[in-house]
């Protein structure tokens, strides 16, 4: 089982030399930590800044340097900085090669719901329905079962959806799957130590279990 | 052309009761404080305020919900802000809730003259609802309208007495995009220089967007998330 650095590392296997990827807020965040020796990616964040940097050391903030978490961060050299329009224009326009996002449910048709839960204060979808209608390649990263123990990854969004048929790759503490376009969920590895049967038994949608599954492995 | 007015309070002048406000800022990065705070001050009520968010209670919009001067809110994200939930659920105050690149787009479609577009954001969810959809190239889009508004307020590091703008860091977000979409465009800048001072090369903002500009003093510039890494040893 993978604790949410563990999720972020096996993502961080993904990224590809010369890729802009955008990061959503959380676990995705982390991916960052991790991206391989030899691999240079730039990430993007949708307030406007391309090339975004660690956190600045203490005493070194910019209130006029902030992610889309609007946490202060630093530009690294080789940045560019750009207005919200075409920040989106990047994002809409398929110029970034992966998002990386959280998800309260994903279905197994590739729906995400990650902003809204009904009876509870609602904040807003930020950039998270731009970022999701229009990327060529998102990566899902969440806990595999709710606070309850219950699925999130079902055969359809019980919540309001953020986007339809648009979840490629998913990255749990127990999983990675990928998104088939008509056959549901494909395990494609084990998280270490967990079984397929464990991973059925908390998979509520549709899941394909081809072969030897092969345990996932982080460096 | 001179558009230099003296201060906050000058440059909200005409704005009244029942208008609607475009804001710039993401957070509280590169929000018009001087122009909030001199709206705070006043006693025009019933505003629209189309901004990415609503500040926090204490500062940016917050200041205003506290007062309740805004009917209506239209933003991407409100989460910071306890008043503005009470606000919300009491129903004292109506909320649109818009995909923050539909909001730059309608924005920046609204200050150049085209009336809607397609968009794929919010296809298939509730934001869809109602709207007209269309297939292009396979793909199902959303038709989304422009905004305007009778008042865009901005904020710049750097302008000058023709209303150039320049600004810093991501304190740009929203700015550039509401800058052309207001009636009236209101820039407060925290270097006001002369004419022909600022490199042409340099503009982000020409000066034919805006119609007053005025130089704040003592920019708070509140940090909403603090966050550091430590020093290498």
């Amino acid at each position: 089982m993978l604790d949410k650095t563990g999720i972020a590392r096996r993502i961080s296997r993904e990224l590809r030399d010369g890729w802009y990827v955008n990061l959503g807020i959380g676990i995705p965040t982390l991916v960052a930590n991790f991206v391989p020796e030899g691999v240079d990616v730039t990430f993007q964040s949708e307030n406007g800044i391309l090339g975004m940097g660690p956190f600045p050391y203490e005493g070194e903030e910019d209130a006029d340097l902030i992610n889309a978490g609007k946490q202060t961060i630093t530009a690294l050299p080789g940045a560019a900085i750009f207005d919200s329009a075409t920040s989106f224009a990047m994002i809409r326009g398929q110029h970034i090669q992966l998002t990386v996002l959280g998800a309260m449910e994903v279905s197994d048709t590739g729906d995400i719901a990650n902003w809204k839960i009904p009876g509870k204060l609602v904040k807003g979808m930020g950039g998270a329905m731009d970022l999701v209608a229009s990327a060529e390649n998102i990566i899902v990263a969440m806990m595999h079962t709710n606070r309850a123990g219950e699925s999130k990854l079902l055969p359809e969004c019980s919540l309001p959806l953020t986007g339809v048929n648009c979840v490629k790759k998913i990255v749990t503490n127990m999983a990675m799957l990928e998104v088939t376009s008509d056959r549901g969920f494909r395990l494609l590895e084990r998280a270490p130590g967990v079984t397929v049967r464990e991973i059925q038994d908390a998979t509520l949608g549709r899941l394909i279990v081809e072969g030897d599954v092969p345990e996932m492995q982080l460096d | 052309m001179n558009k230099r007015v003296a201060s906050a309070r000058d440059a909200i002048a005409g704005i009244e009761s029942g208008m609607t406000l475009m804001l710039g800022g993401f957070g509280l990065c590169g929000i018009p404080e001087k122009c909030i705070n001199a709206l705070a001050d006043s006693d025009i009520t019933d505003l629209t305020c189309i901004s990415n968010n609503a500040g926090v209670d204490d500062f940016g919009l917050g200041l205003l919900l506290q007062s309740r001067q805004i009917r209506k809110m239209i933003a991407s994200y409100v989460g910071e802000n306890a008043e503005f939930e009470r606000q919300m659920l009491s129903g004292d105050l109506e909320v649109d809730l818009i995909p923050q690149g539909s909001l730059a787009e309608r924005c920046r479609a609204g200050g150049a003259g085209i009336p809607a577009f397609f968009t794929p954001a919010g296809y298939g969810t509730e934001v869809g609802e109602g709207k007209e959809v269309r297939e292009f190239n396979g793909k199902p889009h959303i038709l989304e309208t422009a905004l305007t508004a009778d008042f865009a307020i901005v904020k710049a590091w750097k302008g000058d007495t023709d209303g150039n703008l320049i600004y810093k860091g991501t304190a740009r977000n929203f700015n550039p995009v509401m800058a052309t979409a207001g009636r009236i465009t209101i820039a407060e800048v925290e270097e006001l220089v002369e004419s022909g001072e600022l490199d042409p090369n340099h503009i982000h903002t020409p000066g034919v967007f805006v119609q007053r500009i005025f130089q704040g003093d003592q920019y708070e510039k509140r940090i909403e998330q603090r966050t550091t890494r430590p020093h290498a040893r």
